[in-house]
């Protein structure tokens, strides 16, 4: 009875091995159901959703312009002070000064990528990239300022 | 303490530390083993490793920022962690959830809960030896993750919550997107019990061991899988729906065996009942509004508010003290994986080391949501 049990057991847990087996075999033939990207190799042809947070970027158009007003909302919402807006007084046209912003500044070290600057912004002045590659040999570029160099503020948005 | 010349005290009793950093405890968690040649005759949780103080870190975030940083306590159910934080604001300010914000948290926590088992499933096979049942389970949740990155814009910390709703609109192809996973899930979930459950070494390892009776599953404030597998009834789903599931019908899993092996059942049957929640919605997302009506800076009233949710390892509460400002006074969190860990030195007690790694490996424990 004894022995009955102990060989019953070891030709069950055989029986089960190979069941577990047979599904490793099935995939080791069946090459095609392979789902594993090859990263660094696939670079060119990996896209990113749309809506990815990758890290915080300002869209510039063909004139150089974008429509950050300075308002300081997103540097608000922001919960660890990535972002921090330095603004500077523009004597405009018909010589009034307005405030507009000097620079951007933001730490791509400290961002979270938690979307709630984006989401505070009333003019749309910033959205998500896609790129997510950071790496840097130093921690002092990872300090970015957004506005390109020269760009101004998009007429019309106040 | 730890390094006596003979590594024995005095009652002839060895003393070992597993963790900080041992593959099994899944995170930075060290537990004191005194042990009796290979029993255990006591274990120590130490804690701390991974403290972050996010309670006195939300003192000083406003109510739409504090919800961020939850998901960074149960990164596996970072979706759920977030709703609770939500659901507490709504509960304070008394907004209404428009029911398309409500349809898409559930389908997304439910998701949430999905891969957060697929992974324990990987985790478990992994910490038995067993490599292969790894590649298996993350394929699915592979896909899971891909999901919320189209549309929550990461694959775990989304973030995708806002007092009242959500933040934005889930994108046209949603439902085809979320029908193709679950179909993949479907198709591949024999898989799963070819390769793992129906392993005879693998439940040779869970059954029996760890036993933690109804009784000590209350004593010690176990919820989840944990404590419903000791036959004790604590969905928070069922007890006090939140965001409409009480419309939804689906069975709450339960076992009375108490050991590993009814751990494993009950968290494997979860995954499917997952599956029949997202299909009863999936077809009839309402169309409306995403937030409901919420100023742009949130004040909370003065008072004490309390919100429990279940994510996908138990009872998580959240409890904010209120004076009346943008900021909460006090914050405190009720994490599942404490009280659980609080049943390990209890149950583990008399079996052999190798045991423990089942026991730990079938509570499934969150090392950061232990810590905060
Ligand atoms: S994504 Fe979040 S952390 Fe990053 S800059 Fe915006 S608000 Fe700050
Ligand atoms: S990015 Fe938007 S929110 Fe931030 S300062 Fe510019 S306009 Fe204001």
């Amino acid at each position: 009875m004894f022995i009955k049990e102990y060989f019953g057991g070891i030709f069950k847990a055989i029986k089960s091995l190979l069941t577990g087996m047979k599904l490793t075999g099935y995939y080791f033939t069946h090459l095609n159901k392979i789902v594993t990207e090859e990263y660094p190799d696939n670079r060119a042809t990996l896209k990113m959703p749309e809506r990815f947070r990758g890290e915080v970027i300002m869209p510039h158009d063909e004139n150089n312009e974008h429509t950050c007003t300075g308002c300081q909302a997103c540097e608000l919402a922001c919960p660890n002070g990535t972002i921090k807006i330095i603004t500077k007084q523009e004597v405009q046209a018909d010589g009034k000064k307005k405030k507009r912003i000097d620079a951007f500044v933001y730490h791509l070290d400290m961002c979270t990528m938690c979307n709630l600057c984006i989401d505070a912004c009333p003019s749309d002045a910033i959205i998500m990239g896609q790129n997510f590659e950071h790496s840097q040999y130093e921690r002092k570029y990872m300090k970015k300022v957004l506005n390109k160099p020269g760009s101004r503020l998009k007429d019309g948005v106040e | 303490m730890l390094f006596e010349p003979d590594h024995y005290n005095e009652e002839g009793e060895f003393v070992v530390n597993m963790g900080p950093q041992h593959p099994s405890t899944h995170g930075v968690l060290r537990l004191k083993v005194w042990l009796d040649g290979e029993t255990i005759k006591k274990v120590e949780p130490h804690l701390g490793y991974i403290h972050r103080s996010i309670e006195k870190m939300t003192e000083s975030l406003s109510y739409r920022q504090f919800i961020y940083v939850t998901s960074r306590m149960d990164y596996l159910s970072a979706h759920i962690n977030n709703q609770v934080c939500a659901l507490v604001v709504e509960k304070a300010l008394q907004v209404e959830v428009p029911a398309r914000a409500q349809a898409i948290r559930v389908i997304l926590a439910e998701l949430t809960r999905i891969s957060s088992h697929l992974l324990w499933f990987a985790s478990i096979g992994l910490d038995l030896g067993g490599v292969t049942p790894f590649f298996y389970a993350f394929r699915e949740r592979e896909a899971i993750n891909s999901l919320m990155d189209e549309n929550c814009g990461a694959r775990l910390t989304q973030n995708f919550m806002v007092p009242g709703g959500i933040m934005k609109d889930v994108l046209p192809n949603f439902q085809q997107r979320v029908k193709e996973v679950l179909k993949q899930f479907k198709d591949n979930y024999h898989e799963y019990d070819e390769i793992l459950t129906g392993n005879v070494i693998f439940q040779n390892r869970l059954k029996g061991v760890g036993i933690l009776t109804k009784e000590d599953a209350i004593a010690f404030g176990c919820t989840g899988p944990t404590a419903r597998a000791s036959g004790l009834n604590c969905d928070i789903r069922k007890l006090y729906p939140y965001d409409g599931y009480e419309k939804l019908q689906f069975d709450e899993i339960t076992s009375t065996g108490g050991d590993c092996w009814a751990r494993y059942e009950v968290r494997m049957a979860e995954m499917k009942q997952s599956v029949k929640i997202i299909e009863q919605l999936i077809d009839n997302i309402p169309e409306g509004e995403i937030v409901g009506n919420t100023k742009k800076v949130i004040k909370l009233p003065k008072g004490e508010f309390y919100q429990r949710v279940e994510t996908a390892r138990g009872e998580l509460g959240v409890y904010i003290v209120s004076d009346g400002g943008t900021t909460p006074y006090r914050c405190k969190y009720r994490s599942p994986n404490f009280a659980n860990l609080s049943a390990i030195p209890h149950i583990a007690r008399g079996h052999k080391i190798g045991d423990l790694i089942s026991i730990m490996a079938t509570i499934d424990l969150i090392i950061p949501d232990i810590d905060r």
